[in-house]
């Protein structure tokens, strides 16, 4: 009987999916997202980039050992109206022709308990890098695991929205970034 | 026969103050509209949401007094078309000052630009965002505010007629102050 058990407990760890220890590597950009939400007259307007790739590799069991890449094509914003789509594009915001692209390359990434971590990394943004500190959170589905982070963006550090745009009472300097990345281990 | 016949003294002030924003907030609409896109312009339009809503709050006060009070009687010796033309232009300037903020801040919604009135009070967005049928409300807000502007035209220039050109004391009607005999 005590054998009987002691089998069905190990079975029961054994098919558990914490301990198949999956390494999460290939990401699925179409259940992935990167959206924000900005605050404009004291209003909000959620926005977000269509196209990014997005590469990580992350292993629950050595989270040490994880890393994180993220390119964004600014292009593909939408800032919640098609005349500020066109406006953000200039040079007082992400003077797109000459930066067409927002990196974010993690530097370490660090267990806090409860399938919660903390993600350090540079975000370069028109030119400008500068250290970000994100909370991600970290939960497994049967076949694929979500990392979901949200943190605030201070758009002046990048001088985004440069000259008249630097007046914070109309667009607040605070971004709040989302983001959701689904992967799998195969 | 002398007698000034007033509307009631809510009436009257509801009238000037819905008059008087309507005076500000038109010229603002079409001005706004036509700027590039700056913090400024951004401003501008807040301000023309915010004279607009107070002016729908006005205009509901405004028509609930106006349902539930009767007006002072036309002349006696006015004529039948007049008197039609005056009710049917009365009817549709209180049917335009309630389409014409709720059509704005329907539009609002649908651009996906909710309104705060003046930054305190968030008004629910009661349709969700649609860019098209937010560019067709911007049409409709435009149509009925170019109605609204020629019904004022109408109107203004029929009490002036009425007061200036046949002497009848009509600018009192919508103005304070005693019944005079
Ligand atoms: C009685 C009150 C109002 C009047 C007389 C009024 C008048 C106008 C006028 C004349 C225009 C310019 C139309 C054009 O040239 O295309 C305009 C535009 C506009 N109005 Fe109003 N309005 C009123 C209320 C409101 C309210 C309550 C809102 C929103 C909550 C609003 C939102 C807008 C917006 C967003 C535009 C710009 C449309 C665009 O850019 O295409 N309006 N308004």
């Amino acid at each position: 009987m005590k054998l009987i058990l002691n089998t069905l407990t190990l079975f029961a760890v054994l098919a558990s999916p914490v301990a198949s220890a999956v390494e999460y590597r290939t990401v699925l950009p179409a259940q992935s997202a990167i959206g924000f939400d900005y605050s404009q007259m004291g209003v909000s307007i959620k926005g977000g980039f269509k196209r990014f790739v997005a590469q990580l590799v992350f292993d629950p069991v050595k989270p040490e050992g994880a890393r994180a890449q993220i390119d964004i094509d600014l292009a593909s914003i939408d800032a919640g109206s098609s005349e500020a789509d066109e406006e953000s594009a200039g040079r007082l915001w992400f003077n797109r022709s000459v930066y067409p692209r927002a990196q974010f390359v993690s530097s370490q990434i660090r267990p806090l308990g409860n399938n919660r971590y903390e993600m350090r990394g540079t975000l370069t943004l028109k030119g400008r890098s500068r250290e970000l500190v994100v909370p991600v959170t970290f939960s497994q589905g049967k076949t694929a695991a979500t990392f979901d982070g949200s943190f605030i963006l201070k758009r002046l550090d990048f001088g985004i929205g440069e000259g008249m745009w630097a007046d914070v009472a109309t667009v607040a300097n605070e971004v709040q970034v989302t983001f959701r990345i689904v992967a799998t281990g195969k | 026969m002398n007698t000034v016949l007033r509307y009631s003294p809510p009436a009257v002030v509801l009238h000037w103050l819905i008059a008087l924003l309507i005076f500000v907030t038109f010229p603002l609409g079409v001005y706004m509209h036509e700027l590039p896109l700056s913090p400024d312009k951004l401003k501008l339009y807040s301000y023309h949401k915010w004279i607009g809503i107070t002016i729908l709050m006005l205009a509901s006060l405004r028509v609930m007094w106006r349902v539930t009070h009767t007006p002072p009687p036309l002349p006696d010796d006015m004529v039948r078309w007049q008197r039609l033309a005056s009710q049917a232009v009365h009817g549709l300037l209180y049917v335009l000052i309630l389409a014409i903020p709720l059509s704005g801040w329907l539009m609002s919604s649908a651009k996906g630009f909710q309104t705060v009135w003046f930054g305190v009070l968030p008004l629910p967005d009661l349709i969700g965002k649609d860019k098209a049928l937010g560019d067709l409300l911007a049409e409709v807000h435009e149509i009925l505010n170019f109605t609204l502007l020629a019904l004022v035209i109408l109107h203004v220039g029929a009490a002036f007629k009425h007061h200036f050109f046949e002497r009848q004391p009509f600018m009192q009607r919508m103005g304070l102050g005693k019944e005079e005999r």
